[in-house]
């Protein structure tokens, strides 16, 4: 969510300015990302992974998917909409809403672990934190993002991190994804007025 | 969205982004702990000088489900009955610093009054014979959960035609959704200037349902025979003004009886936006049959009235584009 979402594909590819992960990259990102979870959380039991549409989504099922390679037990896998969580619903236009996904059995007493493609402000994982406890009380919740940039807001901080990238405020980083936009990369645009990624 | 006043201002766009919402908004059904943040801190009055049930309670439940402070002020018990007039009942009620008005009025554009008087969000809940725009999303909505999208389906509105707000609402969205709709009901009970309705007409309903008229029917929409609007019973008998012989005729030539749900396809629905009057507009066979949705409308009420209240309140004010000066009354 956060980081992304003011750019459409198009846009991507005409501002695909300077690479930072490739695709092979971000394939080994996410193999390490699946190994920690699976080393922090002692083979992953009770585990569920929550993305965060629209990439976050997509992130949190190739985890699952690695997981339950790498590991010996497969993870609990669903989606989490937070625009209704949102603290900023009063200053922007209505946005459509997401789709949220239970997992199976539910998250009360199971480690909940929140996935999202870049970690900004840390607004969206604070409205996802609210939103979780709408749905249940997990055991624990942790934080696996594919890139921190910086400028944090609120205190909030990742578990889990594919790349910590510096960048200025008004700069745009843009992760792509097969799923969402025909190719997996991600890159640093130059800002926009609004002052970049939110 | 400012105001949701006629299922007319609504493009395909705006209703698909209002169904999709609804969509979401009906899993925390489901949910343990039914509470959205979404409405935290605003205020919605339903403002209602006509009675409901249905309409009133879930567009109470919606507002509070998304976290709405909500207020019922009903004409029965309040100033209106010593005499206020709508304008400054509407602008009394909008000075308690209110976020949106849910109006609902026995007379014909008195809510587009009402939008034009107040500065907050107005949502139309039904005016007189005019339009009831959450009704005929919540019917788009549970026709798309039983019958897949609307584009290129058949529905057929059978009834009181001439006092029902619902069935032009209905006309206007599934039009606009793509729908093909056919309106059958006695000459009496026609609307006037049905013509430039953009749908078919039929006098005959055994014809229509059994596909003779205009093709094969995806979904009938029973509506019910409004005589609180006829001044009687509305069977001409007690001297009053009629527009059928007797009720019973009316049964006969109009309503859903098993025999006529004998002639619709297996996977029809039958849809009644309720109150009931059964054995007049639909036999008990028909109401409580398998393919009657009607609670599922119901039920769709609250999702769908959640989804407007979201569109209509939750966001940032929308700015008047340069050039455009608002004309209020």
């Amino acid at each position: 969510m956060a980081g992304s979402d003011t750019a459409t594909p198009s846009d991507r590819s005409i501002r695909g300015d300077k690479s930072v992960l490739q695709s092979d990259d971000l394939s080994r990102v996410l193999d390490r990302i699946a190994h920690q979870i699976l080393e922090k959380t002692r083979g992953g039991n009770d585990v569920v992974l929550l993305g965060i549409p629209t990439r976050g989504e997509f992130l949190a099922r190739r985890l699952a998917e690695r997981i339950a390679t790498f590991g010996s037990t497969g993870v609990g896998l669903g989606t989490l909409d937070i625009t209704l969580y949102r603290d900023d619903l009063r200053s922007h236009a209505v946005r459509p809403l997401g789709h949220t996904v239970e997992p199976a059995g539910g998250i009360d007493g199971k480690l909940v672990i929140l996935v999202d493609d870049v970690l900004f402000s840390g607004r969206t994982i604070r409205a996802a934190l609210d939103a979780l406890t709408d749905l249940g009380r997990p055991r624990a919740v942790q934080l696996a993002v594919l890139i921190d940039r910086g400028h944090r807001q609120l205190p909030i901080r990742a578990d889990y991190v594919g790349k910590n990238l510096p960048t200025s405020a008004t700069e745009q980083v843009l992760v792509s994804l097969t799923e969402t936009d025909g190719a997996d990369g991600v890159s640093i645009g130059p800002g926009t007025v609004a002052g970049g990624a939110r | 969205m400012k105001h949701l006043l006629s299922a007319a201002d609504l493009t395909a766009e705006t209703a698909g982004q209002l169904l999709d919402t609804a969509e979401q908004m009906d899993a925390i059904q489901a949910r343990e702990v039914k509470k959205l943040p979404a409405l935290r801190g605003r205020t919605v009055v339903n403002l209602f000088f006509e009675d409901s049930t249905r309409t009133r309670s879930s567009f109470e439940i919606a507002g509070k489900w998304l976290s709405a402070d909500v207020i019922n002020v009903s004409a029965k018990g309040s100033s209106v009955s010593k005499g206020e007039s709508l304008r400054d009942t509407a602008l009394t009620v909008a000075a308690l610093g209110v976020d949106a008005l849910v109006v609902r009025h026995n007379a014909s554009g008195a809510v587009q009054r009402v939008a034009d008087w107040v500065g907050c969000h107005v949502i139309n809940a039904g005016d007189g014979t005019h339009e009831h725009p959450t009704q005929a999303l919540l019917d788009a909505f549970t026709l798309r959960r039983h019958v897949g999208e609307l584009a290129g389906r058949h529905v057929v509105i059978v009834g009181d035609l001439a006092h029902s707000r619902v069935a032009r609402s209905n006309v206007l969205l599934l039009r606009t959704l793509g729908a093909e709709v056919t309106l059958v009901a006695p000459p009496t009970l026609m609307p006037a200037g049905v013509a430039g309705w953009n749908c078919q007409t039929s006098w005959d309903l055994d014809a229509t349902l059994a596909g003779k008229v205009a093709g094969d029917v995806d979904a009938v929409m029973m509506l019910r025979v409004q005589r609180e609007r006829m001044g009687g019973a509305g069977s001409g008998r007690a001297g009053e003004v009629g527009y059928f012989p007797t009720e019973r005729e009316y049964a006969l030539g109009y309503g859903l009886s098993p025999d006529r749900l004998a002639l619709l396809p297996d996977r029809a629905p039958v849809l009644h936006p309720g109150p009931m009057n059964r054995g007049l507009e639909i036999s008990s066979a028909a109401a409580d049959g398998d393919r009657s949705v009607v609670l599922d409308q119901v039920r769709a009420g609250v999702a769908v009235r959640m989804a407007v209240l979201y569109h209509v309140v939750a966001g940032a004010p929308e700015t008047a584009p340069a050039g455009l000066i608002e004309v209020s009354a």
